[in-house]
């Protein structure tokens, strides 16, 4: 009878009904960096470089951000990748799970490892830990189905209809509002919350300093002191 | 406000590398390698650490106005904000900003 539930057609099936809502929260992101990038000047061939090739929504809203600001190409890489520093977690708690597969699939699942792919696989992962390798794949898979496409969708919309949006409609606002909307669900704990303060406070101070160094300066400032409440928050309990 | 065109591809080309990597580092290189707690400790608020500095002149010194504080743009964060963190939406932050956005920008004319 459990047979056929248990299929990796099936499996891959579920992965894709799982990632369904997601395109909700991925649709507007992308259709924005599409928007944001074509105003910026990018032109289709380079804003759809950009979702394709990187697939990381906050790191190419940072990126996009530094070159308005002209901040040396060497800054925007450190900057944008930290931003993407996270996945690092998501490929390490990954291991147990994929760690044997052959090269070629792990280059293909690392490629998809977004935050979402990630925080579905790894709840799946855990609650049938002893399934096969081939269904934790094929779910992996399912959820990338969904999500990527429309992913590369919304920002050809957006690169699309970009320049036809006029300046009345503020859409240089778009930008810290998606972050907004994106650090917000994370200042979770008291060590979260004094990292964003300190990250502002030092941010606004520096922002003299010439090539955005000011940014990265604070942005090493701000993880010292969460890492530091943390602690602190820890020893004292 | 116009990107330098020298830049655009550098930055794609770098990023789509630099990403892939730290995607790829534990999977396909470093394996089942346990990390330092305190090198943890402090991977767990890059994040928070970045994103908010970065905006945070978007915000309060707006190309788009010259860079000169505007109250519709305050109004819109201070929304989005309190939505984002009191009911945890993603849209819903977007949205409400954004409606504020140009609530305040009509009233003020």
């Amino acid at each position: 009878m459990t047979a056929p539930h248990n299929s990796v057609k099936n499996i891959f099936w579920r992965g894709f009904r799982d990632g369904l809502p997601f395109v909700l929260v991925v649709m507007p992101f992308g259709t924005l960096f599409g928007v944001a990038a074509t105003e910026a000047g990018m032109n289709i061939l380079q804003v759809m470089s950009f979702s394709v090739l990187v697939i990381a929504g906050a790191a190419q809203f940072s990126a996009l951000t530094l070159l308005l600001e002209n901040a040396p190409v060497i800054i925007i890489l450190l900057t944008s990748l930290a931003v993407n520093l996270r996945m690092s977690m998501y490929s390490a708690a990954l291991v147990p799970h994929f760690g044997k597969l052959r090269t070629g699939l792990k280059l293909v699942i690392s490629y998809f490892l977004v935050d979402q792919s990630y925080a579905l696989g790894i709840r799946e992962y855990e609650e049938r830990p002893d399934q096969p390798i081939d269904n934790k794949v094929a779910y992996f898979f399912g959820i990338m189905l969904i999500m990527a496409p429309f992913w590369y969708l919304a920002t050809y919309l957006g690169a699309a209809l970009g320049a036809s949006i006029p300046d009345a409609f503020s859409l240089d606002f778009a930008v810290p509002i998606c972050f907004i909307a994106l650090i917000a669900p994370l200042l979770r704990t008291i060590p979260h919350i004094i990292t964003a303060i300190v990250s502002v406070i030092a941010a606004l101070s520096l922002a003299w300093i010439p090539y955005s160094l000011g940014l990265i300066i604070a942005a090493i400032m701000a993880m010292m002191a969460g890492a530091y409440a943390e602690l602190k928050l820890k020893a004292n309990k | 406000m116009i990107v330098d065109p020298s830049k655009i591809w550098p930055v794609i080309i770098g990023m789509a590398i630099g990403t892939f990597f730290v995607r790829y580092s534990f999977l396909g290189l470093l394996g089942d390698r346990e990390l330092p707690e305190w090198f943890l400790r402090h991977l767990r608020y890059v994040g928070v650490a970045v994103l908010p500095g970065l905006i945070a002149p978007l915000i309060l010194w707006p190309q788009a106005t010259g860079g000169t504080p505007d109250l519709a743009r305050i109004m819109a964060t201070i929304t989005a904000v309190t939505i984002g963190i009191w009911k945890k939406s993603v849209i819903g932050a977007v949205l409400l900003g954004f409606g504020t956005l140009y609530l305040v920008q009509y009233i003020t004319g």
